[in-house]
């Protein structure tokens, strides 16, 4: 009896330890010969996400997950091309009226939803209405509420007018407001199996979800743009960074974004060399050090100008990126076109910043290294939320800095919620550090108007400036690219010279894709704008998938 | 018997109801609200927005008020509809009806701990018994220091350092998840031998974090029982010392771990969220722990509720267990 149970206790770890010893050993890289290197259709591709996607209604969701998968499901009228200039996607092309009111988009013909219906002007009608129903709850509703006449001029041809000319309007009409109106129309949209099983026209369909687990994407054959090479796209749940990080290794996942320290050091070994394929461009959002405006000592620029001059953004960007990302200079990502480079720059400078704070009335009277003023030292919190290393450590950094300057700084973390509606809603902070995603277009009104201050409101520094108000106005009620420029470069003149915020560093965004997957061309918005022309050649494909 | 049962079951009503309130209460109190999550510094939400999606989601009631239209829906076994973006019944994301049985997230926490349990339980109890009958000797203290070094150990950290040997240098075992990408396709016996994979290290890691527990209470317990008298009349009887210990002492051993094994029952299925995350396993622990982040009232209403409920029924369960194997407490002496 013992030995029985012995015998097959020791048969089955033979067979778990042996059970997967199929791991592709093959290098993916730069073996394969020329003319071998073709495109072809089949491959997988399976990629790591932290989290999971809650919502594939593009205007329900607003976690990255969701807008992520739903992105590969969806399409819009319009998009960014690769230069950030906005080009046709699901519209072949759009007219706008001299006074810029009115929009007429003519829709593609021809392209179907993955059930066989046909796209209409009336699946985009029908998502505007959608949207802009009070029982819709979505994040994304203002730029529609500006809309004054949405219509259907004939099946392919969708016309939009607005009160006042609104620029940021064009790139609205993106994914968010195209639905299927043959399956949704007289239905509550939140509670549709369109949440999770949704139909959609894009280069992917989902095929199965496995909640917490995995999504399963099959490419679109009868894509507009031509079917997808890659056959499958996989999304892999995997809460935990580390055990992604070893899933890369094993090969059980072919793409993920990595850490600065996972891109330039875990990840520079032959192994990754070989097998792996680095990215690396400028991610659409900055991270900022941003005083409150009403407290009585950050109300004085030169205090501001003098924190600016004390710290080493430079240092910040080498030592808590790892040298990935760049020194930011104002609210934009370099090398896009609101993007002004010949703005106040602040490089480092102690000698100007204690003269600065000594012009303000900021001396060390007592001796204890702090300076002083009224008797009172300077002392200040940077709050920021828990859970994000790299704002803790940036912090950490200007703590340093600023004491050499004669600042004392308390660093405090707060769990997110607890941070927005505590201290930030109620403005209850002296200064904190925070980072925004950029939108690709360029109004930021709700950031920096006065009139946007109120609790709940973006402007919680309270940022006041009349020429900013006007400028900010200017930008966006006008469709001619070179006003929007000038309007924008010289608001970004005035925020470097005001400092209410410190522009800290534009991070680095750092996917790593198997190398056996071809066909990725780096662009300013990133390498997943080509997603459809990805593909694997033949002898490299590694999953077959049953369908 | 039953009256007293009966008696037990009623006292949990009020109970529960007591937990139910202070739970909502505590909830509520904690700053933010679900509509952070949807709202996350968004430059496209104003405040108006932000009030109609409040009063989409009920919120701009009062809390008490809130509180009873919960507890109506919850007469009703209704646990309402999550506040999170999918907007999907509670239930559904506790126990997916859609998906097969062992995707579930009830399913797969409840199998899981299950199994822990079972392992724990028969390496504790042989831990404990020999630990006592040989107490003082070498095998006491190393499996003294094993067991201690298990519930010292962070378990995130054994997790990433087998992963790490068994996965990426042995290749032996699979990293993280249950199952592979291609278990579909596997035969029968090809799926069972792929899901024991995928249990090895996870299972490895919950027991052996969770050792010293019960190895400690056995053992305690066996010390308790053979200095008792009557343990002394079977070895005096010229029993062999197996007969003793397996027979006559252990039987009494075991009191104690009835009321532990009780207290474990809600712990069935409420999963560790690093243990969870860190496996990449879809279970309750993660769910719970994304609800409180997103404050996701009904969601983490429900899993409180279901597990006071449990704790009450694994009490009980527990007392019931010892007035069947305790005659002393059955005839009330």
């Amino acid at each position: 009896m013992k030995r029985t149970v012995f015998l097959s206790a020791l048969i089955l770890l033979t067979l778990i330890i042996t059970g997967c010893r199929q791991r592709n050993t093959g290098t993916a890289g730069s073996d394969v010969k020329n003319g071998d290197d073709n495109p072809a259709y089949g491959d997988a591709i399976i990629e790591g996400t932290i989290g999971e996607p809650s919502n594939l209604i593009p205007m329900l969701a607003s976690d990255s997950a969701s807008h992520a998968v739903s992105g590969l499901i969806f399409n819009g009228l319009v998009k960014y091309d690769t230069d950030l200039s906005i080009t046709g996607d699901l519209a072949e092309f759009w007219d706008i009226s001299p006074d810029g009111l009115v929009i007429t988009f003519h829709l593609r013909k021809g392209v179907r939803w993955t059930d066989g219906a046909e796209f209409t002007a009336d699946d985009v009608l029908f998502g505007y209405r959608t949207i802009i129903d009070e029982k819709t709850p979505s994040a994304y509703k203002e730029d529609f509420l500006q809309v004054k006449k949405a219509e259907v001029l004939d099946r392919f041809t969708f016309r939009v007018t607005y009160d006042k000319p609104f620029a940021p309007a064009l790139t609205s009409w993106g994914s968010l407001v195209i639905l299927p109106k043959h399956l949704l129309e007289g239905k509550d949209i939140t509670k549709s199996d369109m949440t999770r099983d949704p139909i959609g026209l894009g280069p992917y369909k989902l095929s199965k979800w496995v909640s917490g687990q995995e999504l399963l994407l099959e490419s679109n054959r009868d894509y507009f743009e031509g079917r997808p090479y890659i056959d499958h796209y996989i999304y892999k749940v995997i809460p935990d960074p580390a055990t992604m990080f070893l899933e890369l290794k094993t090969g059980g996942i072919d793409m993920m974004g990595l850490t600065p320290i996972q891109y330039t050091k875990q990840t520079d070994t032959a192994f990754f060399r070989e097998n792996y394929r680095k990215y690396r461009f400028p991610a659409f959002q900055y991270t900022h050090l941003a005083f409150n405006q009403k407290h009585p000592w950050f109300s004085d620029k030169r205090v501001r100008q003098a924190i600016a001059f004390g710290i080493d953004k430079k240092e910040i960007v080498d030592v808590v990126l790892f040298g990935l990302g760049s020194p930011a200079t104002g609210p934009y990502v370099p090398n896009t076109w609101p993007y002004n480079p010949h703005v106040k720059k602040y490089e480092y400078n102690p000698e100007m910043a204690r003269q600065l704070l000594r012009e303000a009335g900021w001396q060390d009277t007592d001796g204890d290294g702090i300076v002083d003023k009224d008797g009172k030292p300077f002392q200040f919190t940077i709050l920021t939320n828990a859970g994000n290393a790299l704002r803790k450590n940036t912090a950490t950094i200007i703590q340093w800095r600023l004491e050499k300057i004669g600042i004392k700084v308390d660093i405090r973390t707060v769990e997110w919620s607890t941070f927005i509606n505590q201290f930030i809603d109620k403005k209850r902070f002296e200064a904190v550090l925070l980072g925004w995603s950029i939108g690709l277009d360029a109004d930021q009104f709700d950031i920096w108007h006065s009139t946007k201050t109120k609790e709940k409101e973006l402007n919680f520094i309270s940022f006041s400036n009349a020429e900013v108000d006007e400028l900010l106005e200017k930008g966006r009620r006008t469709f001619d690219l070179e006003k929007r420029k000038k309007a924008y470069f010289r608001i970004q003149e005035i925020l470097a010279d005001e400092v209410p915020y410190i522009f800290l560093y534009v991070p680095d965004a750092t996917p790593i894709v198997h190398a056996r997957i071809r066909g990725i061309r780096p662009t300013p918005i990133g390498i997943s704008y080509n997603l459809p022309k990805w593909y694997v050649p033949k002898i490299l494909q590694r999953h077959t998938m049953v369908p | 018997m039953l009256t007293y049962l009966a008696k037990r079951l009623l006292e949990m009503i009020p109970t529960l109801f007591g937990i139910t309130l202070i739970s909502f209460l505590i909830i509520h109190l904690a700053p933010g609200k679900p509509t952070d999550a949807l709202s996350e510094m968004n430059p496209k939400m104003t405040p108006e927005a932000r009030e109609r999606l409040e009063k989409y989601y009920g919120l701009d009631k009062p809390v008490m008020v809130q509180y009873g239209l919960w507890l109506k829906r919850i007469v009703r076994l209704d646990f309402g509809e999550s506040f999170s973006m999918d907007r999907r019944p509670v239930m559904q994301k506790i126990w997916d009806t859609k998906q097969p049985i062992t995707e579930r997230r009830l399913f797969i926490t409840f199998m899981l701990n299950l199994m822990a349990m079972i392992i724990i339980l028969l390496i504790a109890i042989p831990i404990g018994i020999s630990s006592a009958t040989h107490q003082h000797t070498l095998f006491d203290k190393i499996t003294t220091t094993t067991v201690f070094v298990g519930f010292a150990m962070p378990s995130f950290w054994l997790a990433l350092l087998l992963m790490l040997l068994f996965g990426v240098y042995l290749d032996w075992l699979p990293i993280s998840g249950l199952k592979s990408m291609n278990y579909d396709a596997l035969p029968f016996w090809g799926k069972v031998i792929d899901r024991v994979r995928h249990l090895v290290l996870p299972l490895f890691v919950v027991a052996f974090g969770s050792l010293a527990a019960d190895s400690r209470y056995m053992r305690s317990s066996m010390l308790e029982v053979i200095r008792q008298d009557y343990v002394t009349v079977a070895r005096a009887k010229g029993l062999s010392e197996k007969a003793v210990i397996y027979r006559h002492a252990f039987r009494n051993a075991l009191l104690p771990l009835i009321t532990l094994i009780g207290l474990s029952v809600p712990g069935l299925i409420g999963g560790s969220v690093i243990f969870e995350n860190i496996f990449g396993i879809a279970g309750m622990g993660q769910l719970f722990f994304n609800g409180v982040m997103a404050r996701d009232y009904p969601l983490i209403m429900a899993i409180l509720t279901i597990g006071a409920f449990l704790t009450l029924l694994g009490n009980l369960l527990a007392d019931v267990g010892y007035m069947l194997a305790d005659p002393r407490i059955r005839t009330g002496q």
